[in-house]
């Protein structure tokens, strides 16, 4: 926005601020984050060069970019393993089939080791359903305080006692109860999967809740008279004009919570021995290699990097939903 | 990558090689597992060893069962893992399956078919303590140590913190684990109280009297601990005192080995509840641990070096091969520099290492008794029926026969299941040279100097 306003003012000067105007508008934006981006770097490689640890130096740049490969080539060879396991599982059926002709043969999953990709898969995985369980909850319950006074002073004091409780707190009472009541002898979901979904929902219920009441309390008093004036129905008016006018403020606080969920998720997983990214830092930290602290550094740079991608993706969603495209959203 | 290849191909190889020799006989003897789809847990210490070898080496498979084997945070999140049945069945300290039949912590019932190691573990003090205790140690000829060292060489050091008002604190891995009773021994050998348990009070921490402060520390966090000073000397398992070593941050000064010789180690745990439900699955997955045990000592170690490869890869122990190796590999390095050979730290199959005596189910409650956390007498009679509660030679010689039937082990390889009782002779070979007879626990208990006796009750 500012940028442009800039470069409206001197669109008639002369070809130093035609040079100046590009350097601002599309140089800049490449310019300045190459030249954050070297000085981190640089940064980085002088403070882990200083750094000793009892497992030898801490990992610069480039000791974590040859991880990256290292974790590559594990997947790949993994894979291999993984094909090979099929095939051997296969005569294992035929053979048994031959002594004992009644028996059912079936295909059994994979038994080996998680590699870092699909640890980040299982964790994607998880931080989505855990925040669309949320969703789920948390949008309806909001609009139903946000429209109701009484009904947010019943609410809101509970609201406001589970909102700064850490995911940590809630673990241990999670994985009793769902170690108690999902009792299944041939289960749908790894109980592991369930824990760590569950967590993150009530971690990443209450700034939708709050979030959302608010956008739907502070509607234009202009709307809600149209509403009137209309005579809406009660459905109506909650589909035409509360959702409408509540959806950046909806939105604001999908995008929070999204972010709670992701940290939540890798806390509850090293503490809960859950399979994801948060176990594979785990089980490094456990391992004391030598190669240890830049596998770690690497996942730390993924879990980063899936993070801004999330809150990307949500911001992407609320453009498309929001009704009022001029408003500027970042 | 290249040696992944070599590593897959001699896998194939045994498996084809082993599978035409096994199928002739599943028929007669032995059915089919009623439960294929298994999983495992353990904690990273080097004697999950049989469970990663029957995994890779694919005796698992073998036998027809589909296992996964993963790392717990912890002995209690393992055990209740083990419990809830969220695990089918675990690497376990061999104090664990008692204290849960008995009832201290959770109780369940928790049965063992099969021994996993015999030694493997050692004590390790900071490097401060380890400069003072060293003025009162003896020295060889060349100068170094001489070994065992006892804990006499420890006391002075103790008195000093307690003089100064400083607490001396020092780890171990669980209150029923094998470091607990080990450091405990000891300790108490050299005059060291311990302190005691009173779980009839709820005292659950054992720090009763103590003169040695002894608290939890996961294993693989026990370097970091003695690190950051919060602990000052901790018994643990392998990799993590040559870990110390190789971190230059503490000295291991005394194997298990030289504080009881051929000490039973961990166990593998598993419910009653599954033995009885799945018993053909029982009894093949303890063929392919007693083959994986077979594997690990087979020529005089001569598979260690593979052995400590697959250990070091990051989903199983995943400590640098190095520091593995050093243990695993017949040496143990005390004081950086001073490696010594201990050809039996860790012993995975010889001197009938995998057969679950009764005798020492038995040793590990003359030492719940001793520190209280059995708090009151119990007859010999007692411990006996317990011990073969919890035990299960009948499973183990099951399975060792039937593989001696189809030709994979030699029956010299194991005690004569005709007669053997499931206890071992009376046994010397105690830092403080009592001698410990699993027939007579009472009389046993009642040795120690420190220690609870007869029917004392705190």
């Amino acid at each position: 926005m500012t940028t442009g306003l800039v470069a409206h003012k001197h669109m008639a000067g002369s070809v130093i601020s035609i040079l100046k105007t590009l350097f601002n508008s599309g140089i800049k934006r490449v310019l300045m984050p190459a030249t954050g981006g070297i000085v981190f770097l640089l940064f980085w490689s002088i403070a882990a060069q200083n750094i000793d640890t009892s497992l030898g130096k801490f990992p610069g740049p480039a000791a974590v970019i040859q991880q990256f490969g290292v974790l590559y080539q594990e997947h790949v060879s993994e894979s291999d393993k993984e094909a090979a396991f099929f095939v051997r599982q296969q005569q294992r059926n035929e053979q048994r089939i031959a002594q004992d002709p009644n028996y059912v043969a079936k295909i059994r999953a994979y038994t080996g080791k998680n590699t870092f990709p699909q640890q980040i898969v299982t964790s994607l995985v998880t931080v989505l359903s855990g925040f669309l369980l949320a969703v789920v909850i948390a949008i309806p319950l909001g609009i139903a305080i946000g429209l109701s006074e009484s009904l947010n002073m019943a609410i809101s004091p509970i609201v406001q006692l589970f909102k700064p409780v850490s995911p940590l707190a809630w673990l241990p009472l999670v994985t009793m109860v769902v170690s108690a009541v999902y009792v299944t002898p041939d289960p749908w979901v790894e109980k592991a999967f369930l824990t760590s979904m569950i967590t993150v929902t009530l971690c990443c219920l209450w700034p939708m809740v709050i979030n959302t009441s608010i956008g739907v309390a502070a509607i234009d008093s202009d709307l809600v008279n149209v509403s009137r004036v209309l005579q809406l129905s009660a459905l109506k008016h909650v589909q035409k004009i509360v959702l409408p006018a509540s959806i950046p403020m909806m939105f604001t606080g999908m995008r929070l919570s999204l972010g709670i969920a992701w940290m939540v998720l890798i806390a509850a997983e090293m503490l809960a021995q859950n399979p994801g990214l948060g176990k594979f830092i785990w089980d490094e930290y456990q391992n004391g290699s030598s190669e240890s602290l830049s596998r770690i550094m690497a996942s730390v740079l993924v879990i980063g990097f899936i993070g801004y991608l999330l809150d990307r993706a949500m911001l992407q969603l609320q453009r498309m939903f929001s009704w009022d495209k001029s408003s500027e959203i970042r | 990558m290249k040696c992944f290849k070599t590593m897959k191909f001699t896998v194939i190889a045994t498996i084809t090689s082993i599978g035409i020799c096994v199928s002739p006989v599943q028929g007669e003897t032995l059915g089919f597992p009623e439960k294929d789809e298994l999983k495992f847990g353990f904690i990273k210490l080097t004697d999950m060893a049989p469970l990663a070898i029957a995994y890779e080496k694919g005796y698992f498979e073998d036998e027809g069962l589909y296992v996964t084997i993963e790392a717990q945070a912890n002995w209690k999140v393992l055990l209740d893992g083990v419990i809830d049945g969220r695990l089918d069945g675990a690497h376990m300290l061999a104090g664990q399956p008692l204290a849960a039949t008995m009832g201290l912590g959770t109780k369940a019932d928790i049965i063992t078919p099969f021994s996993m190691d015999l030694n493997g573990n050692a004590i390790t003090v900071s490097n401060d303590v380890w400069r003072q205790m060293k003025p009162n140690i003896a020295k060889q000829a060349d100068g170094r140590p001489v070994h065992p060292i006892k804990a006499d060489a420890l006391k002075p050091v103790v008195d000093k913190y307690r003089a100064q008002g400083k607490a001396f604190n020092m780890g171990m891995v669980f209150p029923v684990s094998t470091h607990n009773y080990e450091l405990r021994y000891w300790l108490a050998a050299g005059d060291i109280h311990p302190g005691f348990y009173a779980p009839h009070k709820g005292d659950n921490a054992g720090k009763i009297d103590a003169q040695a402060l002894l608290s939890v520390t996961p294993p693989p966090q026990m370097p970091a601990t003695m690190e950051a000073g919060t602990i000052v000397g901790y018994c643990v398992g392998e990799p993590w005192n040559q870990q110390a070593v190789f971190k230059g941050i503490g000295v291991p000064v005394i194997t298990d080995y030289e504080i009881w010789r051929n000490n039973p180690e961990k166990v593998f745990g598993l419910t009653a509840q599954f033995a009885q439900k799945y018993p053909n699955t029982t009894i093949r997955l303890t063929r392919a641990l007693i083959r994986a045990a077979m594997w690990l000592d087979q020529n005089d170690n001569a598979n260690r070096p593979e052995a400590v490869k697959i250990l070091a890869q990051s989903n199983y122990v995943g400590a640098d091969f190095d520091v593995i190796a050093n243990s695993m590999t017949g040496t143990f390095e005390y004081e950086k520099g001073d490696k010594r050979a201990v050809p039996d730290f860790n012993v995975f199959f010889r001197h009938n290492a995998t057969y679950p005596y009764y005798s020492d189910a038995i040793w590990y409650l003359t030492q719940m008794r001793r520190w209280g956390q059995i708090p009151e007498q119990k007859s010999d009679d007692w411990y006996k029926t317990l011990a073969a509660k919890v035990y299960r030679p009948d499973i183990y010689t099951k399975a060792a026969q039937s593989l001696i039937n189809n030709n994979l082990a030699h029956a010299d390889d194991f005690p004569d299941f005709a007669t053997e009782d499931g206890f071992k002779p009376p046994q010397t070979g105690f830092i403080d040279d009592i001698v410990y007879d699993g027939k007579q626990p009472n009389q046993y208990i009642n040795k120690f100097a420190i220690g609870l006796k007869n029917d004392d009750k705190l």
